[in-house]
């Protein structure tokens, strides 16, 4: 009870009030607007978060990671256009209902499906704080190595056919990493004499470039693209009802974006993959899937909305983010000096409770705004894309220039904004860029310092969790060079048979 | 994980060839300059040599991209045209870089505002709306950014020609 109140008191101000309120807003128009997405949101945004309280800092971005599927599910519903990324499952059953007259029903089961997923990732989180606070203490240093390293294994193999790719990017965002002086010789790395990059690539300009340029040079070049929705008539209160009907698939579903959210390397597309092949194996009607399934749709929803909450848990629990959002959001404890690790559960658990608090309080400032204001979203969907070109342009500029005030940081940030835009034009994964970068400095100094313990390599994993992580890596590793020589056999004795 | 992972799977694009290779070559240059670029400490353990590190990045970039480039090798279709389009989107790096350098010359505001125009003209918008609306868009910006959360950008040369009063003003706002 204690901790309840102290984390309601750590909220009860009004800067966090304006963060919740501007984050699950601005979540929510940025999600409905196709081609901007959280990331490029929570990109430009980050810098300007860095004068604020870490609680006011963290409450506005999370609000905007955690509002954003919502928001994107209107398009994706709509104009068979997802908002983000993750809501590209949402069209295979939204666009279909909208074309037989149901959107309204679409709309509304989303919202009720993402609320549920929302809320049930939140309960989850409060429940296993106390637990987490346990466990994450026995994390010393090389179980945090091979929690990273398992990290970086899983964002690698679940880019699913492009696995080369991801390794290379991956492999890329450790060497970046390392540019600038070493951290404790302080030699220099990969500085060809420059001393602007002695003090190495900042994250944040990479994440710009990358993500928000990137995303501005895309729309830039391509063509201009119109949009128009048709508005809804009537309430949309009525999907909460119906979810009663889809209760089990809505319960798995967020199940599955909770333990999906929380390894690091896997959140949104696998969760959403895993429920909705769930939801169609389970269903009574499987036919109808990929037509129009108001299951299909809540399994999507509910699973993408679980995952920002629990992929939380890695960053606040090791220290460790599973994915660029929250690599970004690390950022923001750094520049704080609040370490997240073990430490925080032990000695700031308020501060954590707060953060869970402020996402449950956002899912039903979502849900409430959503209900009174989709007619009026629906104008947002419509801005043609090259003027977001420029309004991205003119936003990344804040966002880089105010970090330093250095031209040179723009210009590196433009740089990655071509190589981003490249990778997005050969749809080759960028995310693992942005893990590289972290991880791989977690992963140098966690290695360094656990190796000064061990005597042998085998001592390395003489610790029980480190055991056990160590085995989940073979696993993993070994069961996806198992399927791709299946593949690659099955492959070869069907061009030898045919 | 990427949207590409469900949306478009293995699909080969244009250019994939070109951009492995090209990452191939810059991945051999970096691993050429190991020696040089790093410092060994052949006396220290091999974990905490201060190259372990960029090793395993370069080495890494290296293997994979070799690897992809291998399973590139026969997607030769459309390089030329998508480089074409590459070099399109230098194009608007040299905006954003003129916006860059402008800015401490004539000032955050100014720039913005003759930045968002003018780029919304080169992009093909010819009415005013559109027009009028980026130049809305970046005043907005200037407002909610430096006037409102006061993101440190400093003000602009033109300020100092200003009254004093104004130019203050004008430095702490705009």
């Amino acid at each position: 009870m204690d901790l309840l109140v102290s984390s309601l008191a750590i909220l009860a101000r009004w800067d966090v009030v304006a963060a919740l309120l501007v984050g699950s807003v601005g979540g929510v128009l940025i999600g409905a607007i196709p081609g901007v997405g959280p990331a490029v949101a929570i990109a430009i945004l980050l810098p300007a978060t860095f004068s604020l309280d870490p609680i006011v800092g963290l409450t506005a971005l999370l609000g905007i990671y955690g509002s954003s599927m919502y928001g994107g599910a209107i398009p994706a519903i709509l104009i068979n256009t997802p908002g983000t990324a993750v809501n590209a499952l949402t069209t295979y059953e939204g666009t279909p209902m909208t074309r037989r007259g149901e959107a309204r029903r679409a709309l509304s089961l989303a919202y009720s499906a993402s609320f549920c997923g929302g809320v049930f990732s939140v309960a989850c989180l409060i429940a296993l704080s106390p637990v987490l606070a346990k466990i994450a203490p026995m994390f010393g240093s090389r179980e945090i190595f091979l929690a990273a390293l398992l990290g970086i294994v899983l964002v690698i193999l679940s880019h699913r056919g492009q696995v080369l790719a991801a390794g290379m990017t991956s492999c890329f965002g450790i060497w970046i990493g390392t540019i600038g002086l070493e951290p404790v010789k302080y030699s220099q790395r990969y500085t060809f004499g420059q001393s602007w990059l002695a003090g190495g690539v900042d994250l944040i300009v990479v994440v710009l470039g990358l993500f928000a340029i990137s995303q501005a040079f895309l729309l830039l070049v391509e063509d201009d693209k119109f949009s128009k929705a048709e508005g809804i008539g009537g309430g949309l209160f009525a999907g909460f009802r119906e979810l009663l009907r889809h209760k089990r698939v809505a319960a798995v579903s967020s199940s599955f974006g909770v333990a999906m959210g929380m390894i690091p390397g896997v959140g949104e597309f696998t969760a959403q993959f895993l429920s909705y092949t769930y939801a169609q194996k389970t269903s009574e009607a499987p036919e109808d899937f990929g037509n129009g399934s108001p299951e299909g749709l809540v399994a999507s929803e509910a699973a993408n909305n679980a995952v920002p909450a629990a992929a939380m848990i890695p960053l606040l629990a090791l220290g460790i983010p599973g994915e660029a959002l929250t690599a970004m959001m690390l950022s923001v404890f750094y520049v704080h000096s609040v370490v997240p690790g073990p430490q925080l559960f032990q000695s700031q658990l308020d501060f954590v409770v707060a953060l869970y608090i402020a996402l449950l309080i956002l899912n039903v400032l979502v849900v409430a705004f959503l209900l009174v204001s989709t007619n009026q979203l629906l104008r947002v969907i419509e801005i043609p894309t090259r003027f977001l070109g420029v309004a991205i342009l003119v936003l990344s500029f804040v966002g880089v220039y105010s970090l330093r005030n250095s031209a040179i940081d723009c210009a590196i940030a433009a740089g990655f904004g071509v190589l981003g835009f490249a990778l997005k034009r050969l749809s080759l994964p960028i995310v693992p860029i942005i893990l590289g970068m972290v991880l791989g400095g977690i992963m140098e100094i966690k290695l360094r310092t656990s190796m000064m313990r061990v005597d042998s390599p085998v001592d390395f994993i003489n610790r029980p969790i480190a055991f056990i992580l160590f085995v989940i890596i073979l696993i993993v590793v070994g069961a996806h060079v198992r399927s791709a020589w299946l593949k690659y056999r099955i492959g070869k004795e069907s061009s030898n048979g045919g | 994980m990427s949207k590409e992972l469900i949306v478009s799977g293995k699909a080969a694009r244009p250019g994939g060839l070109a951009f492995a290779a090209l990452f191939v070559a810059f991945s051999l240059f970096l691993l050429s300059q190991l020696g040089a670029q790093t410092t060994a400490s052949p006396s220290s353990q091999l974990f905490s040599r201060p190259s372990f590190w960029p090793a395993v990045g370069v080495a890494g970039m290296t293997a994979f991209g070799v690897l992809h480039l291998f399973a590139e090798r026969k997607n030769r279709h459309g390089g030329a045209k998508e480089a074409l389009v590459w070099i399109r989107a230098l194009e608007y790096l040299l905006w954003f870089m003129a916006y860059v350098w402008i800015v401490p010359v004539i000032g955050y505001l100014l720039a913005t505002l003759a930045f968002a125009a003018l780029l919304s003209v080169r992009v093909g918008y010819r009415t005013w709306p559109p027009v009028l609306g980026a130049t809305a868009l970046g005043f907005c910006v200037v407002l909610v950014f430096k006037a409102f959360l006061s993101v440190k950008i400093p003000g602009g040369a033109i300020y100092d020609a200003l009254p004093e009063g104004i130019g203050n003003f004008m430095i702490v706002n705009f």
